[in-house]
């Protein structure tokens, strides 16, 4: 007989309760790998999405056991110690129905925050070289590998207080396009950062990037945003 | 409970932020109102003095202590993380929250301990 762990999985949308399943033990299982063998052999209703299943889509994250994390990489020896796994759907967004939620508003935080590339050129001129060690395309750099799967937005604080809060993914975002030397309207992206919601409701203490499962570090990028516009303004530029 | 999310020295920063910034503001004004008694003159000096020698007065003063120096610690971290670039390791300066908070502790007991 194989091993078996009970896993409290949330069922329904804001009304809703867990339901205990018991699911066979295996080596190298994901919580992904639970999930998906729920509702393989028990309950094919359950409502989960995940596309990629190697950490590079980001729409597998979930609550596990009270933390925000992506299911697919995330080896459940690493996480039931104490032999019990709790699954909830993302805090922060609408529950639709299981461990799916609605990403529309994080989404649509992107937009508002003005995270969209405007270039100068055209497909007639030259290409326009971006040097791959300058201080902009570094900073560009090591934000740049956002998979858009909403575990920081799920762990800040502030986006749970705050409804009109840009959050961390959004703000990383657009940190990223400051530092991008091809980006033509700079000015109005940094202005928008300002807006109400946006890098001055940040913290800083660091509850995005400690979760980010790719190491990502928005709370250094919003830093970034701030420190950007207080040099815009001491320049007289705001 | 704090909730598992939360638990890392950054959010015990946080709360010791919030909780220090909302003491001073409503220490200060308290403060300051014993300060303006004092410049009213030797009576009023005299009765200050004898209710800041209550044990309840003196712990207070000391919270009060604790709370300016945490503030000042916290709030400094925070600037410096978000003023300074980050480079490499320890950049997010949670190293600083622990010794920050024994060197608050210190300070305001050295200084209780010193006007005792
Ligand atoms: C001693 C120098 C001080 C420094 C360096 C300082 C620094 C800061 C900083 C950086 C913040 C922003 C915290 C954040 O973004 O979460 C802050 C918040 C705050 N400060 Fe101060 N501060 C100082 C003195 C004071 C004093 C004297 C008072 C009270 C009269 C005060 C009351 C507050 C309050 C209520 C907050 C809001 C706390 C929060 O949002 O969690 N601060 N302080
Ligand atoms: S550092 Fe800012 S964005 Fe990140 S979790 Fe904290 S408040 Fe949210
Ligand atoms: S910054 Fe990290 S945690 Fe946030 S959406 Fe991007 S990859 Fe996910
Ligand atoms: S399924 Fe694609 S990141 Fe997890």
């Amino acid at each position: 007989m194989t091993d078996t762990i009970p896993v409290r999985v949330w069922r329904g949308g804001d009304a809703g309760a867990f339901q205990t399943f018991d699911v066979a033990l295996r080596d190298n299982q994901t919580v992904l790998d639970i999930v998906t063998d729920i509702q393989r052999r028990q309950d094919p209703t359950l409502s989960y999405r995940f596309a990629c299943r190697v950490g590079v889509c980001g729409s597998c994250a979930m609550t596990v056991n009270g933390v925000p994390r992506w299911t697919c990489r995330t080896h459940v020896a690493k996480v039931a110690a104490e032999g019990v796994l709790t699954l909830e759907p993302l805090r922060n967004l609408p529950r639709l129905k299981d461990l799916a939620v609605d990403m529309t508003p994080f989404f649509d935080k992107w937009q508002k925050a003005g995270g969209t590339f405007e270039g100068r050129k055209t497909r007639d001129d030259a290409v326009d070289p971006v040097k791959p060690g300058s201080r902009a395309r570094k900073a560009a750099d090591a934000a740049i590998e956002c998979i858009n799967c909403a575990v920081c937005y799920a762990a800040c604080d502030v986006v749970d207080w705050d409804p009109d809060y840009l959050g961390p993914a959004a703000l990383n975002r657009v940190w990223t396009l400051v530092n991008d030397r091809r980006h033509a309207r700079r000015s109005d992206t940094l202005d928008k950062a300002a807006q109400s919601g946006g890098c001055g409701s940040c913290h800083s203490q660091g509850a995005c990037m400690r979760h980010c499962p790719v190491g990502l570090s928005p709370t250094e990028s919003i830093a970034g945003l701030k420190r950007a516009l207080l040099f815009s303004l001491l320049g007289g530029r705001l | 409970m704090i909730a598992r999310h939360r638990r890392d020295r950054a959010y015990l920063a946080f709360l010791g932020h919030r909780i220090s910034g909302i003491g001073l503001a409503v220490f200060l004004p308290l403060h300051f109102i014993v300060l303006a008694e004092v410049l009213s003159g030797e009576a009023a000096l005299d009765s200050v003095l004898a209710f800041t020698a209550h044990p309840v007065v003196k712990a207070m003063e000391w919270l009060l202590l604790v709370l300016v120096c945490a503030h000042l610690i916290f709030g400094l971290r925070l600037l410096m993380l978000e003023l300074r670039p980050w480079r490499g390791r320890g950049a997010d300066r949670r190293g600083w929250i622990l010794p920050g908070l024994i060197l608050a502790l210190a300070v305001g007991t050295l200084a209780m301990l010193g006007v005792v």
